[in-house]
């Protein structure tokens, strides 16, 4: 089996061999991403000569007996690029932050740095995590790995790709309405979303802040089990960071879904979801069911307006979010400015592209005098209500499984000029984000035009053990896992 | 025609913690520029606020000293404007959840008291500084100031005068320089104050068209700004023109107020829910625990002042204005002497120094148990009342004890009648033209004599007996 196959467990017990080096693994991924990363783009910025470095440092440690290793010892990952990494420009995709240097790290990154991971890049994505498709990135295009014609989904697009190409063993993405599972799925890997409030947001670029979170995306279901164990804490940088006690996520993996209660939402699988993608989903369920689980078709009576819900509270925290983007501290500042005023149209005018302004525009009229009851205030509670459906069905069911998108990837272009239809793709995914509860989106096989289909299995607050355990269950007695693009 | 004035006040004052509101750094005054900031309160991508609960314990502390509701839930919310001094493009403020609401003060005004209503206390962070230097044609920011708590008091409009407002200010600070929270000094900023005025005819129930004036750097110009626009507004209603709903500029140099933008200019602040902050759960048990550490307050203790020292109203009311001198004074009673002689000590010469010199009671030399020290050596008649302001003097400058003041400088008041008597008589032989008149009945002319003894004597003899021996001299003769 080539390593680019092999598990984190795998990896870890061929280094305890002395049959690989923790620098010949990050050679062979720097080597990989030279292959296919001139075509793919997955990758805005690389860190070769620190991660070589650090690989050199591990190497050492690693001849020494009986040292304690951390969790993702000498493994390269690859880092969405809204994710701060001190001295590593970091721009969230966008051109405004172009030149950006950070002068910290973010939560996640100290804890993959303690856990011992090795960074290689930066990956490309939607410009502050605004689009579904990667294409919304004020850098460069990244190509879905299984066909060059289609997008890698989005906007974790390029940590997706990376993961899917074998670029790096590993991957941090970011989810606020979807954004690491819908790329796991067009990418036929997976993507876990953690509850909100499990992963610390300190260091991450905000884009909406009541629904961002961070998580993994990974080749298998156990890697995502070893990240969502380093990357789960509480941190006192962040208040919304929640105070529980952290399962052994590793140990919940236990394979058995037995009496295991599975609502399926009609709502999820009903008008606007591929036919394909449909059957897939019903397989996976007959799937389990034949494992023991107990099938139920339940509703999610708000799910409708989960979508225009999200594009209302998104846009309003994002139109304040970004206004700290102003040119005058940091990133690109407009040089045709000649007073304060015209120097942050231009910067603004120039930095941001056409998804950005228009959340912008948009979260600002919903904020506005005037418009506030209307729109902000009553999205909110609706919001309440869609938390509401799910906490009613959580007091029966232990997952809800739907698929976690309504296609397989479209095409570069397809949807770009039509922002509403590339918004309505998004129904699956928002509505988890909306409750603050985890999913997981697994391969759950290929669709005939060869591009894979992704199976979202949510799970109640915190409880990611379950989403974990159920994803892993599919994926062992399952083969779609080891599909494989050919580059 | 007579029209009532209705002024209300917006009032921030920084708070006394020791690091800033959202992230650790420091908040101490007069740093170099931007040695006080990190990631966090120069708002980079991706940081995250944290609050102190010190500033929400200080802005608790704050609302009960003033007679404020608590609420059991409070929250933060963001107020969004673009500004250089501003770094996240938005402040972290308090929208519909402040921590106090619906409190009092009472002000006295030419001796009639008034109680004044307090709308709400919020909890904010403060903006940095714009330095528009000799950089070319640049502006220069110090974000050091970026995130020192603030709590923003905002006044009923229940105010009818300036000079209402003067005393409600007046008032307002010391309350919160009993309490401990801020340090409230107009001069560094660590107190500020705005104000809403409006005009309308005696005896009308609606208000009039408000201005609201801003800049006002003292209190002395909160009170000059407000009679000029007083008087300005009163003067466009005379016209029969309509006074235009506008924020104006206090011009101290030209003393005149300027108009700064207009309501069409007003800023929409698109306020929502600060997502990245929970809200805060304001426990009753926490509530009485700050309850607790509230000191006696201003009222009280000009009240005590009166029973316990019985003092006249005004002095307890001068002395306990200011929280230092109101300490400094009852150091100097508790070493055993007269509160009224302490307070006069205080209320003329003590505090006449420090207007005349602009300094504060920290700066100068002498302890409080010094001049009840001097006051007992008055008492005893080892000095003069006279004397003892050159003792007081050197006391404010050195510091030194008043006994060695005395001893140094050989001040020890001349009280031997034998003594006194012998320069009476001199100055009774060198002056026959002051002896005639006295005898002619102007009995004012005996105080040239004093003065001579006075002087014959550098001022040591004791007043009272150089009178009453002059006295017996002249009516021998």
């Amino acid at each position: 089996m080539s390593i680019f196959d092999k598990k984190i467990a795998e990896l870890h017990s061929d280094l305890d061999g002395k049959q690989i080096s923790v620098s010949e693994l990050v050679d062979a991924s720097f080597q990989r991403i030279k292959q296919t990363d001139d075509k793919l783009k997955a990758f805005l910025v690389l860190d070769e000569e620190g991660a070589k470095q650090k690989a050199k440092q591990l190497d050492g440690q690693l001849s020494k007996e009986g040292e304690e290793r951390g969790l993702l010892f000498g493994l390269p990952a690859a880092v969405k690029d809204n994710i701060v990494t001190q001295n590593v420009t970091t721009t969230a995709g966008s051109q405004l932050l172009a030149n950006y240097n950070p002068i910290y790290n973010a939560t996640v990154m100290e804890r993959l740095g303690a856990a011992e991971a090795i960074m290689v890049g930066k990956t490309n994505m939607d410009e502050f995590g605004m689009g579904s498709s990667t294409e919304n990135s004020g850098f460069q295009r990244t190509l879905n790995p299984w066909n060059n014609e289609y997008v890698p989904g989005g906007s974790s697009g390029g940590s997706a790709a990376a993961v899917a190409a074998r670029q790096a063993f590993f991957a941090l993405g970011t989810d606020t309405g979807g954004s690491i599972r819908q790329p796991a799925s067009f990418c036929g890997v997976v993507g876990l979303k953690p509850t909100y409030g499990l992963v610390s947001r300190f260091g991450l670029i905000s884009y909406a802040s009541s629904l961002d979170t961070i998580g993994p995306i990974t080749k298998n279901v156990e890697d995502a089990a070893y990240l969502l164990s380093v990357l789960a804490a509480h941190d006192p940088f962040d208040s919304t960071s929640a105070e529980v006690d952290i399962p052994d996520y590793i140990s919940s993996l236990t394979g058995d879904v037995k009496g295991l209660k599975v609502g399926v939402p009609k709502e999820l699988l009903g008008e606007g979801i591929d036919q394909e993608v449909k059957e897939k989903v019903e397989q996976a369920l007959k799937v389990l069911e034949g494992l023991g689980a107990i099938i139920e078709e339940v509703s999610l009576p708000h799910t409708e307006y989960a979508v225009p819900t999200y594009y209302i509270l998104a846009p309003s925290e994002a139109s304040s979010n970004l206004a700290r983007y102003d040119g005058v501290r940091f990133g690109v500042r407009s040089d045709k400015e000649n007073n304060l005023i015209d120097m942050y149209k231009e910067t603004r005018s120039q930095g941001f592209g056409a998804e950005v302004k228009r959340r912008i525009m948009l979260g600002t009229y919903a904020l506005s005098s005037g418009y506030y009851d209307a729109y902000y205030k009553k999205a909110q509670q609706v919001r309440t209500l869609i938390k509401q459906d799910f906490d009613k069905l959580f007091e029966k069911y232990d997952v809800l499984i739907g698929p976690t998108a309504p296609t397989t990837a479209y095409k570069l272009g397809e949807k770009t000029s039509d922002p509403l239809t590339m918004y309505l793709n998004d129904i699956c995914t928002v509505p988890v984000n909306l409750a603050g509860i985890p999913a997981i989106s697994v391969p759950c096989g290929l669709a005939s035009n060869g591009l894979p289909v992704g199976l979202q299995i949510m799970g109640k607050h915190f409880d990611e053990s379950t989403i974990l355990r159920v994803a892993h269950t599919f994926e062992q007695h399952t083969d779609h896992h080891k599909e494989r693009p050919q580059l | 025609m007579k029209y009532e004035t209705v002024i209300g006040l917006e009032v921030h004052a920084e708070l006394s913690t020791n690091t800033k509101i959202f992230c650790g750094c420091p908040t101490e005054f007069g740093a170099p520029p931007n040695t006080h900031t990190c990631p966090i309160c120069l708002g980079h991508p991706g940081v995250l606020p944290v609050l102190n609960q010190r500033a929400l314990e200080f802005a608790i502390k704050a609302s009960l000293a003033l007679n404020c509701e608590i609420g059991e839930e409070s929250k933060f919310d963001r107020k969004n404007y673009f500004y250089p001094d501003l770094p996240k493009a938005y402040q972290i403020s308090q929208y519909d959840k402040p921590v106090g609401q619906n409190g009092w003060i009472d002000i006295e005004v030419n001796g009639e008291k008034k109680r004044i209503g307090i709308t709400r206390l919020h909890l904010e962070e403060d903006a940095g500084k714009l330095i528009h230097s000799d950089f070319g044609d640049s502006t220069l920011v110090d974000y050091n100031r970026v995130g020192v708590p603030l709590v923003e008091i905002v006044s009923e409009p229940d105010l009818r005068s300036p000079e209402e407002a003067r005393a409600y200010l007046e008032k307002l600070r010391s309350i919160l320089q009993y309490c401990e929270v801020s340090d409230v000094k107009m001069e560094q900023g660590s107190l500020r104050c705005d104000a809403n005025i409006s005009l309308r005819p005696v005896g009308q129930a609606e208000f009039g068209t408000k201005a609201e004036l801003k800049n006002m750097n003292s209190f002395r110009n909160v009170q000059r700004g407000l009679e000029y626009e007083q008087q300005r507004q009163a003067d466009i209603l005379d016209k029969g023109e309509a006074v235009v709903q506008e924020t104006r500029r206090w011009d101290d140099a030209n003393a005149r107020t300027l108009s700064m933008r207009g309501k069409e200019e007003a800023h929409d602040y698109r306020y929502f829910p600060d997502p990245d902050l929970i809200k805060m759960k304001i426990s009753r048990e926490w509530v009485e625990e700050i309850r607790t550490t509230i000191p006696e307050l201003p009222d009280e203790r000009q009240a005590r002042y009166v029973k316990e020292y019985g003092l006249p109203m005004t002095d307890a009311g001068v002395l306990t204005s200011s929280k230092d001198i109101s300490d400094f004074f009852q150091d100097a009673v508790a070493t055993g002497v007269d509160a009224k002689l302490v307070s006069n000590w205080i209320m003329g010469d003590l505090m006449g120094y420090l207007n005349a010199e602009q300094l504060e009671l920290k700066d100068i030399k002498m302890s409080a148990v010094s001049l009840g020290e001097m006051v007992k050596l008055i008492d005893k008649g080892t000095i003069s009342s006279k004397i003892a302001k050159t003792v007081f003097k050197e006391m404010l400058e050195t510091g030194k004890e008043p006994a060695k003041i005395v001893e140094e400088k050989g001040l020890v008041q001349i009280s031997d009648e034998g003594a006194i008597r012998q320069i009476a008589q001199e100055a009774i032989a060198n002056n026959p033209q002051s002896v005639e008149d006295y005898k002619a009945g102007k009995t004012q002319a005996i105080g040239f004599l004093v003065g001579q003894v006075m002087k014959a004597t550098k001022g040591k003899a004791n007043p009272g007996l150089v009178n009453q021996l002059l006295k017996e001299e002249l009516d021998k003769m």
